[in-house]
């Protein structure tokens, strides 16, 4: 399937160069490989039955009944609708328009309910769409905060490969401080501040002392893990009782929005962790987009020469935003011990700040549509979690595997070339 | 660069090739001319001429490879000048002290400082003995000295030479696994590295060696019938083409649609561990038969890399192999044009470019044969290391350790050897320090993450041990001034006076 997208896309490329338009098939290209994968699919493994999809579990305020429908026939409308989308995109192509994101966001749902139709066909069991989102919504949340700090970073000049580091030292610290003190809010203030103070080394290094960001992010990464590891054996396991056993988080209902059929019990019945997330991704935007510090953070990340000359203290805004990075990122860490379980373990984080990271380049950079990234590689997780449930023909692994497929394909067809912060990466010499 | 050659956020074009910006981590060997040879020499340059000139316009920063190299020339052509100059002793001890040897030196030092300090404060009798401490501190010392030596000194018995051994054998054997470690770390360091000088942020060692055991281990033990050398080559051979294409296929994206490397090979490892997964899982494909474990069968003898040194030791003909790489990436890189393009696309895509060097072809290019060098060393995994059958954890981290070597060798063949064997010899010795003193192996991490943390800020290094700081830039200035008023008064000496 690559070298059908080489192949469409190399001369196109070239067209590129002579007219000045800005569409290129990469899009279309990108919609067509999936819809024939999906097709196939179906072709290949036919399912028959009927799938039922429950909209709401019986405790819930507003009981919705549940829908079932024929699988197959269900799957090939959804393909229907997305061979339409594709057509759309292919005539918007032809007249040298962008494909709109409207309908990327129709061509995914649809095909993403056929498939979840195929998949559920015949199960005796309801596939909860309210666990699906939910669990969605919780398993983003490291992601969504590390995609953030890693944001706030980069916008500054300041490449962060050790959100990974930054997450589990949270993660760690928090479930000591949380296990000692009995409040999950003291836990969520060590596991900040403990973050920071990673970010604090990396900013020493990186900015004090000019050594390359992706150096010191990965080794920073390989110390925390190494450190954390060491002390989890010498301290947590003999003292599992006093130093790692927290009180968690209780799920916090807001009245009112919590009875909303679907999205009531899928956003509002959460714990503090996630509803300060719905707080700080617009936050994130605003500070960066709408304020003096922001507009500071990004002049030094996209030319701190220019920055210095108009009197701004680049290495005080470096700093300052690479702490807060951390800081935010360290808010993510703490959900892993005082929230998700309550106790801490080995290397727990399982690369989710690599996935952050790669939150932040999907994302081009941008809080909300990083934290979109972010809830996007939730959901795909908690899919599989999901299917397993309903036992879904797909081997385990394939379905464990699709997050990163369709990741590989959208970087690949979507999003396509992103620019990182023009100073991103490099330290700065004041002259 | 906007557009269509991004700066790659994670590797910069100036970046992860340690040796380009910081001074540090690249070591000079022994008897080359050393770092401030180009310093002394590079006054010598008349500003007028054109080499001169060449120099005076490359800016330092942003292409350090060029002036390196360029400086390197003005070097040969004066160095009859710099024999000419005063006081050698002085400045022979003045540059051994802030060279790139004492740096490394005191990074090592600084980093067993603080494993020492993490052992003394986890210790049982230094935490017993330490409430009385103002009673009786000898006893405390002597908890931690306890603590620290007989750490260090399992450490190194299990890395180089087991003194308790009965012979000279026996006492040997942790060099060799030392050795045995350190076979995959160099290969996959290698790939790692190469991609590094061509800009290109190889994360992706993990899935690379996925692959490359997954084939390799499927013909090792799936094909029967083989003899002995040509079943193994074509497992070997077989390897490193899917770490290859694992790798090609992240130079294929990134070079025809800009997707960022980065992403790419993370991705491409969770694919890579659940397809293996998958096989694994599977009766018929990779399972070993009869079994319930997600397990292989073991490799046929004809497929296994022959041991080394006698079938007593672990070391196996793979580490010739790893040799044999460093030799030939050290000959692509420094002696063929397409090491040239590849450090040049490293240096400054947008100049390579503009000299006719293919950048698409050469990220293509370098991608396949990083992610070959990193196959060979899922291969050397599963046809030397573990041979009885694997499971999904074949790779051992190795893919993510070799992203600290690469950087802890600087990004150039010779030093991702040096620290190939130096991590070979932590894991061995962290194991037997691990049985012999119940220190978890984790401080081995600590230890080798501060060690590449310190040498790549040799001016934090030089400013805790004191030690002088190399001052380039002032002194070029002053001499060049200096030669400048000299050659308008119509004196034409050579040299420093």
């Amino acid at each position: 399937m690559t070298a059908t997208t080489v192949d469409a896309a190399g001369p196109d490329a070239r067209a590129a160069q002579r007219t000045v338009s800005t569409a290129t098939w990469k899009a279309a290209v990108g919609l067509g490989v999936v819809l024939v994968l999906y097709a196939l699919l179906l072709l290949l493994a036919p399912h028959e039955g009927s799938a039922r999809f429950a909209l709401s579990t019986s405790t819930d305020f507003v009981v919705l009944s549940t829908i079932v429908v024929p699988a197959m026939a269900t799957a090939w409308v959804c393909g229907a609708v997305g061979l339409l989308v594709l057509g759309y995109a292919v005539v918007r192509t032809r007249a040298g328009r962008r494909v709109p994101t409207w309908a990327i966001a129709v061509f995914a749902v649809a095909l993403l309910v056929g498939f979840l139709a195929w998949a559920a066909a015949g199960s005796p069991r309801d596939l909860s769409v309210v666990g699906l989102l939910g669990g969605a919504v919780g398993l983003s949340v490291p992601l969504v905060y590390g995609a953030l700090g890693g944001v706030v970073g980069e916008r500054a000049g300041v490449v962060n490969i050790a959100i990974e580091g930054q997450l589990l030292a949270g993660a760690f610290v928090a479930a000591i401080v949380g296990s000692i003190t009995n409040s999950p809010w003291a836990g969520l203030v060590a596991a900040v501040v403990a973050s920071a103070l990673v970010a604090l080394v990396l900013g020493a290094f990186t900015i004090t002392y000019k050594v390359n960001q992706v150096i010191v992010g990965v080794v920073l990464n390989v110390l925390v893990i190494g450190l954390t590891s060491f002390f989890y054996s010498e301290l947590l396991v003999p003292n599992a009782e006093t130093l790692n056993s927290t009180t968690r988080f209780e799920r916090l209902p807001i009245p009112l929005l919590e009875s909303i059929p679907v999205i009531g019990p899928v956003l509002f019945n959460q714990t503090i962790v996630v509803y300060l997330m719905y707080i700080a991704v617009p936050a994130v935007w605003y500070a960066l987009f709408r304020t003096r510090w922001g507009l500071q953070v990004r002049a030094v990340g996209e030319h701190p020469k220019a920055a210095d000359t108009v009197g701004i203290d680049v290495v005080k805004a470096r700093y300052r935003a690479v702490l807060i990075g951390g800081a935010v990122v360290g808010l993510g860490g703490a959900f892993y011990t005082v929230v998700s379980i309550n106790q801490f373990g080995r290397e727990m984080t399982a690369g989710a700040g690599f996935i952050a990271l790669a939150a932040v380049i999907f994302g081009k950079w941008d809080p909300l549509r990083a934290a979109l990234a972010g809830l996007l590689f939730g959901f795909a997780t908690n899919l599989q979690n999901v299917l397993s449930v309903v036992g879904s023909p797909v081997p385990s692994q394939f379905m464990l595997m699709l997050p990163y497929l369709v990741t590989l394909l959208a970087v690949a067809g979507l999003v396509g070339r992103s620019r990182a912060p023009a100073a991103s990466g490099t330290p700065y010499t004041k002259e | 660069m906007s557009g269509e050659t991004p700066r790659p956020d994670g590797a910069e074009p100036d970046g992860p090739a340690l040796g380009g910006t910081t001074p540090g981590p690249e070591t000079p060997e022994p008897g080359a001319p050393d770092l401030t040879a180009p310093d002394l020499t590079k006054a010598d340059v008349d500003p007028d001429s054109p080499l001169g000139e060449a120099i005076g316009s490359v800016d330092a920063v942003a292409e350090p490879g060029l002036a390196e190299e360029l400086e390197q020339e003005v070097a040969r052509e004066a160095a009859p000048a710099v024999e000419e100059s005063g006081d050698r002793w002085r400045d022979a001890l003045r540059r051994a002290t802030s060279g790139g040897w004492a740096v490394a030196l005191g990074a090592i030092v600084l980093a067993v400082v603080a494993g020492s300090i993490l052992i003394v404060v986890t210790d049982e009798n230094v935490l017993a003995s330490a409430p009385y401490f103002f009673a009786r501190p000898a006893d405390t010392f002597a908890a931690i000295g306890q603590a620290v030596g007989g750490a260090y000194s399992a450490l190194f018995q299990g890395a180089v030479y087991n003194f308790g051994a009965d012979s000279f054998a026996q006492g040997i054997r942790p060099l060799t696994q030392t050795l045995t470690n350190a076979t995959p770390l160099i290969a996959a360091g290698l790939g790692v590295a190469l991609a590094f000088r061509a800009g290109l942020f190889n994360i992706g060692g993990q899935g690379q060696m996925l692959m490359a055991a997954t084939a390799a281990g499927w013909i090792g033990f799936g094909v029967t019938g083989l003899p002995f050398p040509w079943h193994l080559l074509l497992c070997l051979v077989a390897g490193i083409a899917a770490g290859a294409l694992w790798a090609g296929i992240a130079g294929l994206l990134k070079a025809r649609t800009g997707a960022h490397e980065v992403i790419v090979t993370i991705m491409l490892n969770y694919v890579a561990f659940y397809l293996l997964s998958y096989f694994l899982a599977t009766p018929g494909l990779m399972q070993a038969p009869g079994s319930a474990n997600p397990k292989t069968p073991p490799m046929q003898d004809s497929a296994v890399l022959p041991p080394l040194l006698g079938s007593s030791y672990n070391l196996h003909w793979g580490f010739v192999l790893s040799l044999l790489a460093v030799v030939g990436v050290w000959w692509l890189l420094n002696r063929s044009s397409a090491g040239f393009a590849f450090r040049a696309v490293g240096e400054n895509p947008k100049a390579a470019r503009v000299a006719g060097i293919d950048v698409s072809r050469t990220t293509v290019l370098v991608m396949l044969v990083a992610g070959g060098l990193v196959g060979l060393a899922g291969t050397q995994q599963v046809l030397g290391s573990v041979t009885t059958g694997f499971s999904v954890d074949i790779d051992a981290g190795i893919g993510f350790d070799a992203i600290t070597v690469a950087l802890l060798g600087g990004s150039s063949p010779w030093g991702v050897l040096g620290a190939g064997i130096l991590f070979g010899g932590f894991k061995a010795g962290g194991s037997a320090m691990q049985a012999a003193q119940g220190i978890p192996i984790e401080i081995v991490l600590v230890v080798q993450s501060l060690i590449v943390l310190f040498i790549a800020a040799p001016p934090l290094v030089r400013a805790i041990f004191r030690l002088p700081q190399p001052e380039r830039t002032p002194r070029r200035r002053e001499t060049r001034r200096d030669r400048r008023r000299a050659a308008s008064t119509g004196t034409t000496e050579g040299g420093r006076a």
